[in-house]
């Protein structure tokens, strides 16, 4: 069983979490090209690195921000993601 | 027969010719590299040289032969998908199949099972109702069946599913199969091998060298190789390879696990399949029962098991299968799968000239190697996209033309 230290959770099991993608920034609906969408849509480097995530905590409800590296499964970083909109924009 | 077996016992164990040559010195130069020595690579070097005439090929593969997805898959054969393409795709490499022990002269356990895809829910049987009808308009053998048609085949099964989901009915496809994964791979290369092409394994590739937008070779760890032709057919590992050239693709990899059971009486001759229960289920011809369910939630390049996946497939085995409760897992395992947004894969050329992409197989590749092989061949030989495989291109993202092929994924994702 893989565990997560939450800020106020604290020692939590990650079969709590949902996974909820890349934190991925989106184009300005307005003003994009086909080819910004088509990026932003669909392609991606897929090589090992280190992402921010969004994961879902469901027994609280609460979104939460991870930093963790897709080669060794090291989790990082853990911050609320209090700031969607902020953070998505 | 006995006296052939009598002068066997006669020989010593230098006698027997090695299944596998020993390797040559890796060569400055090759008219094809293929990145991968899997059964897609295999495959691919095999119908070169079989059918094209190119035996100046060098398969360099990190590990050893077959040792990534194909010895990590379930091993099942079918072609009962959604869209046009894939059926017409899947299908040619089914018929492959079914001749490829004769063309080998090894083989390959390749056996006719039966195919039930389990629905659960109303949406499901919409689902199979679409693939049955999809299917038989190209001529293929897939049929919806009631509960009772199935209770029969697979009398073990608890068609109530413990009360909790009960089975309403199911896509049945006569033509699915298993077939000995590891043979198909060491089929595929010693063909190739006994036609001139050269496998180098523990030969990591390091880099992609192009000049001028054309690929002139591969940096190795073994040192530099020339090449006219490079194609990447390394499944889980092709976002590593795509980086070094800065080709940008739709994919992300999953581990996608598996497990099997001790040996048990033979009592199941078909596949079971159930995508809302994220379960499918064979017997190996060993006995053991071979069973994966869906890919992990999260990406991750790596192949570590974990206990989580065996709990949630039990569970659901359990409501399936009531008696397995009592069956011992003797082995657990993962693969890396390379996971499209439309579960389509990604084939053909790319806007790297003399470089091709045999990519994305996610969790159906196993099924593909054949016709992978012989349509990638064909691709590389005539430099022009087979027909089989156009619609898999890689530009089909940005041309909004994607292959919806989610619905007829084994398992959920």
């Amino acid at each position: 069983m893989k565990f997560v230290t939450c800020p106020s959770l604290g020692r939590r099991a990650l079969s709590e979490f949902t996974y909820g993608g890349r934190l991925e920034k989106e184009p300005d609906q307005e003003s994009v090209s086909e080819k910004a969408w088509t990026d932003y849509v669909f392609y991606r480097n897929g090589a090992p690195q280190t992402l921010k995530e969004w994961w879902y905590h469901r027994p609280t409800g609460i979104w939460f921000l991870f930093e963790r590296n897709t080669l060794t499964d090291r989790i990082t970083r853990v911050e609320f993601a209090n700031r969607g909109i902020e953070n998505e924009a | 027969m006995p006296l052939r077996l009598l002068k066997y016992a006669w020989k010593k164990s230098e006698d027997e010719p090695r299944f596998f040559p020993d390797e040559k010195p890796l060569k400055k130069a090759y008219d094809v590299v293929i990145i991968g020595g899997g059964g897609h690579g295999m495959a691919c070097a095999y119908y070169l040289a079989k059918e094209h005439g190119i035996t100046n090929v060098a398969v360099l593969e990190q590990g050893y032969i077959g040792g990534g997805n194909t010895g990590r898959n379930t091993t099942i054969v079918r072609s009962n998908y959604l869209t046009s393409e894939g059926v017409k795709f899947y299908d040619e490499s089914l018929k492959l199949f079914e001749d490829l022990s004769d063309d080998f002269d090894l083989n390959i356990f390749y056996s006719t099972r039966g195919h039930f895809t389990l629905a659960h829910t109303d949406s499901a049987m919409r689902t199979m109702r679409w693939r049955a009808e999809v299917n038989k308009h190209h001529g293929i053998d897939s049929e919806v069946v009631d509960v009772e048609t199935i209770q029969k085949e697979v009398p073990y099964m608890d068609m109530s599913c413990n009360g909790q989901h009960p089975v309403m009915g199911a896509l049945y496809h006569a033509p699915g199969s298993v077939a000995r994964h590891d043979a198909v791979a060491w089929g595929y290369a010693r063909g190739a091998q006994q036609r001139g092409v050269e496998i180098h394994q523990k030969t990591r590739v390091t880099d992609i060298k192009t000049k001028g937008g054309k690929v002139v070779g591969v940096e190795t760890d073994r040192g530099f190789v020339e090449a006219k032709k490079v194609i990447s057919m390394v499944a889980g590992s092709t976002p590593r390879i795509t980086e070094m050239l800065e080709i940008e693709t739709p994919i992300e990899i999953f581990p996608l696990q598996a497990c099997v059971t001790e040996p048990v009486k033979p009592f199941m001759d078909t596949i079971v399949v159930s995508g809302s229960l994220h379960v499918y289920v064979s017997q190996s011809s060993r006995g053991e029962l071979v069973m994966g369910a869906s890919v992990d939630p999260a990406e991750l390049h790596s192949t570590r098991s974990t206990l989580d996946f065996v709990e949630g497939l039990t569970d659901q085995m359990m409501d399936l299968f009531p008696f397995t409760s009592r069956l011992k897992i003797m082995r657990q395992w993962a693969g890396m799968s390379d996971i499209t947004p439309d579960f389509a894969p990604i084939m053909g050329k790319t806007d790297v000239e003399g470089f091709y992409l045999d990519a994305g197989w996610g969790t159906w590749g196993f099924k593909a190697t054949p016709i992978s092989g012989k349509t990638m061949a064909y691709t590389v030989a005539n430099d022009t996209p087979h027909e089989l495989i156009k619609p898999f291109s890689l530009s089909r993202y940005t041309d909004f033309k994607l292959v919806g092929e989610k619905g007829a994924a084994s398992v959920g994702h």
